[in-house]
């Protein structure tokens, strides 16, 4: 990797990505046998900067850095009674203090995690693990580790597969990093969402646009469901939850147009009976519990790479 | 007595000029090399001081960010021999009592004319008119009222504002910027928004209260002056109301006519302002505008904001930019530099027109006998590296820090007295050595 961050799924070159999901692999392989610990980080320290609530988030960073032996620190900067603008930089200052090596940042807004990494606040290795409406790299490395897994286990890359992502694009992390990453390694997205929950600009992004999700299912791999937040009601993104789940609701009637070989995604958490019904989410077809298991694969991947496991070229900036 | 020789004028013409009680004693002819007495203008171009419209001195509210004193330093530095205060200081300046207290700072710095601005609602909250007569009557005898930071939204209280002004043969200012399609607003609603995920601020919600406020004004048969427009709709809107006659002025400021949304990208809070950088295609369309006159002036924006406000994640940093000291240069750049603009057409947009606006009456004067001595000395080839650390203002977020640009102001005359000499502010004040 030619950078020393993780921030957007643009930081990876295609070699890069396809390196990391290699790198996931071999680690996953070794932690599932007795020994799920590896002696790789030893003396690291890892700092979790989570300034939004995500357990799941948080917990799969933790047991990545802790399976590679590094020391983890949870720092919850939610609720401080610091103003916010000045606890990001306050809160690293810290950190740098504190001899932090990485930063695992979650935030609520966009580019908090660049800005992290940009600053002079501090000089640890920056990885983005969500910002505001921004990002979410590792979440798209996991899906892409998750795609091949089931679809090109024994191919190179995605070339050929078709993704559908689902919902909410305009506030999603998840869509923006698994637009940049899917395309990357070679697979065709599709976006299906009503227009307004795609933002303006998004015909700039090398994706298909579609408001009719039963048009598309037939011939897509990949069908990925996003979580919709329920407040998006209150805001007339739609008129209501049974409309859009009429819609863009993934049920059991559609669940059986997809082609046979087809798998169903989502990055959690889920609002079942929302985006998803809950047998859609429980269906042979449904890898969302892989998704969280190979979450901690490449997260280790990750921090494997960034941290010393490979040489990494100094950043231009 | 100032005497300077040799000078340029923006038409072309040589001059020797003498300065004395405040106004142009004399002016002659020069052959470009005559004997130097006083100040030397050879190589340099005489014109009246710049005069703005838009600038944010926070005091009173924010004196850790700039001072009605520190922003006057930080208009001389820039070429300005007025400014005009926006009223969103804290108080507001929605009061006889306020508006007279800055007139009275202004006075009392007194290197540049600080003309305050009235708020056109109580404490800027959109719903009730401020005093407006009693603004107009005090001795700051203010003609522009602005909520500017917000926008006049209601389009009754709009309404009403522009026809109640017309007694005091007063303006408003509108800061175009309809608040519900820009709740929470980050930058400009596009290309680079779409990618970056920071909420839009899309062209429309200022076009769509420009075009509003034109019809009203036609209706009522007032004057509007519309703040900073930044996008080419909101120019073809202008051009549209002025082809009919309608009494609309407009203002850009130097950052949309040189920066774009693509600056955004890394995040960097110093490219945050109100209304947000646009794109590559609005910023022609301002230079044209300006060109021909459909915006009628520049005017900076000049917002200052302590250090803390900037250095922070995007969402939670200030908005607003530095203008006062670089707006010359920038415009010199944006619009000199690529025949645009002649010199006389950038003394116009910069000067002459600003204080017809505003009815600045010593000020963006003809260089002739017995004019106030309210004038500039530039070096036109000269250029200069900006540098935050040693702007005059209290405050260092400009966008341009380390930027060349062309330009350099070497002597500023303010009511016949010379606030700048050889490109130092020559009234140095207490409060400058701290
Ligand atoms: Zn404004």
């Amino acid at each position: 990797m030619k950078s020393a961050h993780l921030l957007s799924a643009e930081d990876l070159s295609k070699d890069d990505a396809l390196k990391l999901l290699a790198t996931a692999k071999e680690l996953a392989t070794i932690t599932d046998g007795p020994n799920k610990k590896l002696p790789t980080l030893r003396g690291k320290t890892v700092v979790n900067l989570f300034f939004e609530d995500s357990t799941r988030t948080r917990i799969s960073f933790e047991t990545a850095a802790k399976r590679l032996s590094a020391d983890v620190i949870n720092f919850s900067a939610k609720g401080s009674s610091v103003s916010k603008g000045e606890s990001l930089k306050d809160t690293a200052q810290t950190l740098q203090a504190m001899g932090a090596d990485a930063v695992v940042i979650r935030h609520g807004s966009s580019g908090a995690a660049q800005r992290l990494a940009d600053s002079k606040w501090i000089q640890a290795t920056v990885i983005n693990a969500g910002d505001g409406t921004h990002e979410h790299p590792t979440q798209a490395l996991l899906d892409a580790f998750t795609i091949k897994q089931h679809l090109r286990a024994n191919e190179s890359d995605l070339s050929g597969l078709k993704v559908l992502i689902v919902g909410d694009i305009l506030h999603s992390r998840v869509a923006r990093s698994n637009v940049i990453l899917l395309n990357k390694l070679g697979a065709r997205v599709t976006l299906v969402a009503p227009p307004t929950l795609l933002p303006v600009g998004v015909e700039k992004w090398p994706v298909e646009i579609s408001y009719d999700l039963d048009k598309e299912l037939p011939q897509c791999d990949v069908v990925m469901m996003l979580r919709i937040q329920q407040e998006r009601m209150a805001d007339s993104f739609f008129p209501t939850e049974r409309e859009y789940s009429r819609g863009y609701g993934l049920n059991s009637y559609r669940l059986a147009q997809l082609q046979k070989s087809a798998i169903v995604m989502h990055p959690g958490p889920m609002n079942r009976g929302l985006e998803i019904s809950a047998d859609s989410a429980d269906d042979v077809k449904s890898v969302i519990i892989d998704q969280v298991k190979n979450g901690v694969a490449i997260r280790m991947a990750v921090l494997y790479q960034l941290l010393g496991g490979a040489p990494i070229g100094a950043r231009n900036d | 007595m100032i005497k300077l020789s040799n000078a340029k004028l923006v038409d072309g013409s040589l001059v020797n000029v003498e300065i004395d009680q405040g106004v142009i004693k004399s002016i002659v002819k020069s052959s470009g090399k005559d004997k130097v007495e006083g100040i030397d203008g050879s190589g340099k171009i005489l014109m009246p001081g710049l005069v703005d419209l838009h600038t944010h001195l926070r005091e009173p509210g924010r004196e850790d960010s700039e001072t009605v004193l520190t922003g006057s330093q930080s208009a001389v530095n820039g070429g300005y021999t007025a400014i005009s205060a926006m009223a969103n200081t804290n108080p507001v300046a929605d009061t006889a009592g306020v508006v007279e207290q800055i007139f009275r700072l202004g006075k009392s710095a007194g290197i540049c004319d600080v003309y305050p601005i009235g708020a056109v609602t109580k404490g800027l909250n959109g719903d009730q008119l401020a005093e407006i007569g009693a603004m107009a009557e005090s001795i700051a005898r203010v003609r522009i009222f602005s909520d500017d930071g917000n926008c006049v939204a209601d389009p009754l209280i709009m309404r009403r504002a522009l026809e109640y002004v017309k007694t005091y043969d007063g303006i408003i200012a509108q800061h175009a910027q309809e608040p519900k399609l820009t709740i929470n607003a980050q930058m400009n609603e596009g290309i680079v928004s779409a990618r970056i995920g920071l909420k839009g601020w899309p062209a429309v919600a200022e076009e769509a209260i420009i075009a509003r406020d034109i019809l009203l004004t036609d209706h009522v048969q007032s004057r509007l002056h519309i703040c900073h427009v930044t996008t080419a709709g909101g120019v073809e809107l202008i051009r549209w109301a002025k082809q009919r006659g309608i009494a609309v002025t407009a203002e850009v400021t130097p950052h949309h006519l040189l920066l774009t949304d693509d600056l955004v990208e890394n995040y960097d809070p110093i490219y945050k302002v109100n209304p947000p950088l646009r794109t590559e295609r609005d910023v022609m369309a301002l230079r044209q505008g300006l060109a021909e006159g459909v915006i009628d002036i520049v005017a900076t924006d000049h917002a200052p904001h302590s250090a803390e406000l900037k250095d922070c994640e995007w969402q939670s940093a200030a908005f607003g930019m530095l203008g006062l000291e670089s707006a010359l240069s920038v415009v010199i750049k944006t619009m000199v530099e690529t025949k645009l603009m002649t010199w006389e057409d950038l003394s116009a947009r910069m000067s002459i027109r600003p204080a017809q606006i505003a009815g600045y009456e010593n000020q963006g004067r003809q260089i002739i006998e017995g004019a106030p001595a309210n004038l500039i000395l530039v070096d036109p080839n000269a250029s200069w590296t900006v540098n935050r650390d040693n702007l005059k203002s209290k405050s260092r977020n400009t966008p341009f820090h380390q930027m060349q640009l062309p330009g350099v102001i070497s002597d500023v005359i303010y009511s016949g007295n010379l606030v700048m000499k050889s490109g130092k502010l020559t009234v140095v004040n207490a409060e400058l050595n701290d």
